[in-house]
């Protein structure tokens, strides 16, 4: 590679002679990306009783290369929803981007201020009455796990449909809008996925990249339906993440032993992005055959 | 012969600092018949009082559900408010499709006041005719807005629009007070009682041309006319003649 960066990934003019630079002309036909350049590996997420655990590693490779060992691929929505984003960081980037003004957006819409409900006996309302009534107010409104997922798989199947996808799989984790229609209904835990293709579904447990073949079994024996979900509590579902956060770190070439992690209950959002994986065992790898140029 | 020469066009102002266009507009709001709308802690309802052209014919529709959480109830040109209402449902709709969640009630006033405004910020434009009553329930409870031709929107507790309005208005007021606690029942008697108070001498509330509509905490909007609203009527107006209502019953017999 020169210090051009225009001839990069084009034939060398010195072997090949000059670019032809008629494929370049106007009136070509547009070209999107049609792979993505930096990645993040695995997301991994689990249900338990009163919300969602979700953890990802800090790794973003540039192929093989392990480029950069810093990059936070959690994110905090608000206190109802984190994302996990797998797949290219730049197209990430862009939805963090998007979603930030999505949020201030939403918090100009929805905020206590605007739609505040107008009553007869307001005007002698003490200020604290007022304060009460406007955090009453708040509650249930904002974007919901529910209503994020919503958003993002149309986004999604928009990018797709015009053939030039965000490289992305995503998992949104954290808390549902209750029902209105059952009395008294609560905000359950949420956790749902999304893809490069708008495809979206559910489960107890999810794993994205080379979580769903390593991670996702481990988890279906801790969750494997949500009638389990019920059964389990916070400190179960976070030990079974960071078991499959070092499983993965053995077995995946392309994770890291730095990870973040996000639990997601009714008191908010705990994201902790300076995890470890700790009590690392090498011994397995050398009852290990069948790879590279061993033979037996 | 003194003509106006400020009202052609609703971008321009008279030299009184008036929009003529505008005003007409808003007397056109006054022309239709008569609705109201009231809230509650729990549910919102709107009351309205339907015409018919003729004997013959059928009553003008006066309340639209837009939403299952939400409806509108118009006084004024019902062409304009069909193209609003339309607007509405399908902006309704694509909060539920691309954020699966019903629209705020304030969210979708906000769209139409904004939509209504620029019609009076446009030469060639005309200002919508037409006033609402938006009532419903959203994730912040239940709302009423009222939503005017010049764009103006506002959160209301009870409000009444449309011909001698002003009679239901002066009733809702002197309630005022009652609302807030009020229940079901006693908010759609509420509004059945402004909405009479507002009829001409020689005109009744009838099973006919009223129509009422009630969302709530969890209750869809539903819009209640004929037969479902007779109970309502009877229990509303005891006292009063339930006289005409047998007659109307042998006028409506038909061959067996």
């Amino acid at each position: 590679m020169n210090h051009l960066p225009q001839a990069w990934g084009r034939p060398r003019d010195d072997i090949y002679g000059a670019y032809n630079h008629s494929h370049l002309a106007p009136g070509q036909p547009t070209t999107h990306t049609k792979s993505p350049i930096v990645t993040g590996t695995s997301v991994i997420a689990l249900k338990f009783r009163d919300g969602v655990v979700i953890a990802a590693d800090n790794l973003a490779s540039y192929g093989s290369l392990a480029r950069f060992t810093d990059v936070k691929r959690l994110r905090k929505f608000n206190d109802k929803a984190v994302l996990g984003f797998g797949g290219d960081v730049s197209d990430m980037q862009y939805l963090d981007r998007h979603l930030n003004a999505l949020a201030v957006r939403e918090n100009y819409s929805s905020g206590s201020g605007a739609g505040e409900k107008a009553s007869s006996t307001s005007a002698e309302a003490s200020e604290e009455e007022r304060a009460e009534s406007l955090d009453n107010e708040g509650a249930g409104t904002g974007m919901a796990a529910n209503n994020l997922h919503k958003y993002l798989q149309k986004l999604l199947y928009r990018r797709r449909s015009d053939f030039n996808p965000l490289w992305n799989h995503i998992l949104i984790a954290g808390l549902s809008t209750p029902d209105p229609k059952v009395p008294d209904a609560t905000p359950q835990p949420f956790l749902k996925s999304v893809d490069l293709l708008g495809t979206a579904f559910g489960a107890p447990s999810l794993a994205t990249g080379f979580g769903a073949h390593l991670a996702q079994p481990i988890l279906r024996r801790v969750v494997p339906d949500e009638e389990a979900v019920k059964k389990i509590d916070e400190k179960t579902a976070v030990e079974a993440v960071r078991e499959c956060m070092k499983v993965l770190w053995y077995r995946d070439a392309r994770s890291l032993d730095r990870y973040s992690l996000a639990i997601v209950t009714g008191e908010g959002v705990r994201l902790s992005e300076d995890e470890r994986v700790e009590g690392q065992s090498w011994e397995f790898a050398e009852g290990i055959r069948g790879y590279g140029t061993q033979v037996v | 012969m003194f003509r106006n020469n400020y009202d052609n066009d609703s971008v321009t102002f008279s030299p009184q600092g008036r929009i003529f266009q505008v005003e007409y507009a808003q007397e056109a709001v006054k022309q239709g018949s008569v609705v109201v709308g009231i809230v509650s802690k729990t549910h919102a309802v709107l009351a309205a009082l339907k015409r018919n052209a003729e004997e013959l014919s059928s009553y003008q529709k006066k309340i639209i559900p837009i939403d299952s959480h939400y409806g509108v109830a118009l006084a004024g040109l019902a062409s304009d408010a069909r193209v609003l209402s339309n607007f509405m449902k399908q902006q309704s709709l694509a909060s539920r499709l691309t954020y699966d969640r019903p629209i705020l009630l304030s969210e979708i006033t906000h769209r139409i006041g904004d939509r209504a405004q620029t019609n009076t910020q446009h030469y060639g434009k005309r200002p919508y005719g037409v006033g609402l009553l938006i009532a419903g329930v959203d994730a912040k409870g239940p709302h009423l807005f009222e939503f005017q031709p010049s764009g103006v929107t506002q959160e209301m507790v009870a409000c009444g629009i449309g011909a001698r309005s002003q009679m239901a208005r002066t009733y809702l007021e002197r309630n005022l007070e009652q609302f807030e606690g009020a229940s079901r029942e006693e908010l759609v008697k509420h509004a059945l009682k402004a909405l009479k108070e507002s009829l001409s001498q020689d005109k009744e509330l009838t099973v006919d041309n009223t129509s009422v509509g009630v969302g709530g905490v969890k209750e869809d909007f539903r819009l209640y006319e004929g037969q479902e609203i007779s109970g309502w009527l009877e229990t509303t107006f005891e006292n009063t003649n339930t006289a005409p209502e047998p007659e109307a019953g042998e006028g409506m017999e038909v061959d067996s």
